[in-house]
């Protein structure tokens, strides 16, 4: 840490001092799904340059994405992509100045928090279904 | 442009996540065959180039808000370009190959 973290002033309040909410925490989730996706898109490279160079590059792939630690991540990574949709689409509706209102805040809240899980549960089911394992 | 990016990422990674969810047990060529379709080309190249904006933005955010040194922060700042062209470049030339050939 550099000394301009460390103002001769006093600091405002920071997020210790709070009472954890909903809204807050989903605010974190949002940046940090976002900082994940992006590092993730690594993987996604690496799978299209895999394809496009050959069988053998891809079988590599296929090797990691069917063992249960890459399954572990692309769940994550499933559920990362739709809770920052959802997060994004919370800005949209923010953005036209509607859903400020405290009630409004949660319910868009909720529906951040908790829908996304079962939207990746559907999106592995289907594609478990598609592999003929279900 | 970060909300124009979010706007269009949204259909396209539905897209991606659609496509991948059908080819779950797809093998090497059935998948390479559907990726070299001019139209799904089409819509990767949209997907790559709109998901590297949008995050080139947003990670630019995230820098400016919690990398405090001005030495570091630039570096970070200069990171996240190659970086986020690096990811754009490698998968469009993949997505290139896949529809050209």
């Amino acid at each position: 840490m550099s000394e301009q973290s460390k103002p001769a002033r006093p600091l405002s309040p920071h997020i210790q001092i709070y009472r954890w909410t909903l809204t807050m925490m989903l605010s974190i989730l949002h940046r940090a799904t976002g900082v994940a996706l992006y590092a993730g898109t690594a993987l996604l490279a690496w799978w299209l340059l895999a394809a496009a160079s050959g069988p053998e590059a891809y079988a590599q792939v296929q090797a990691v994405s069917s063992a249960w630690y890459g399954r572990l991540v692309l769940f994550g990574y499933t559920w990362a992509l739709f809770h920052h949709m959802f997060g994004g689409i919370r800005h949209f509706i923010w953005d036209t100045g509607r859903g400020f209102d405290l009630k409004h805040v949660e319910i868009l809240a909720r529906i951040t928090a908790f829908v996304p899980p079962f939207l990746t549960l559907g999106v592995w089911v289907a594609a478990y279904v598609y592999l003929g394992v279900l | 442009m970060q909300r124009v990016t979010a706007l269009a990422n949204i259909p396209l990674t539905i897209f991606l996540v659609g496509a991948l969810v059908v080819h779950a047990g797809s093998d090497y060529t059935t998948m390479t065959g559907f990726l070299g379709n001019p139209f799904i080309g089409v819509l990767m190249l949209l997907l790559i180039f709109s998901a590297c904006y949008h995050m080139r933005l947003g990670l630019q955010v995230v820098i400016e808000d919690y990398v405090h040194g001005e030495a570091t922060k630039l570096l970070a700042l200069i990171a996240n370009q190659f970086f986020t062209l690096t990811i754009a470049v490698a998968c469009a030339l993949a997505v290139a190959k896949l529809v050209i050939g």
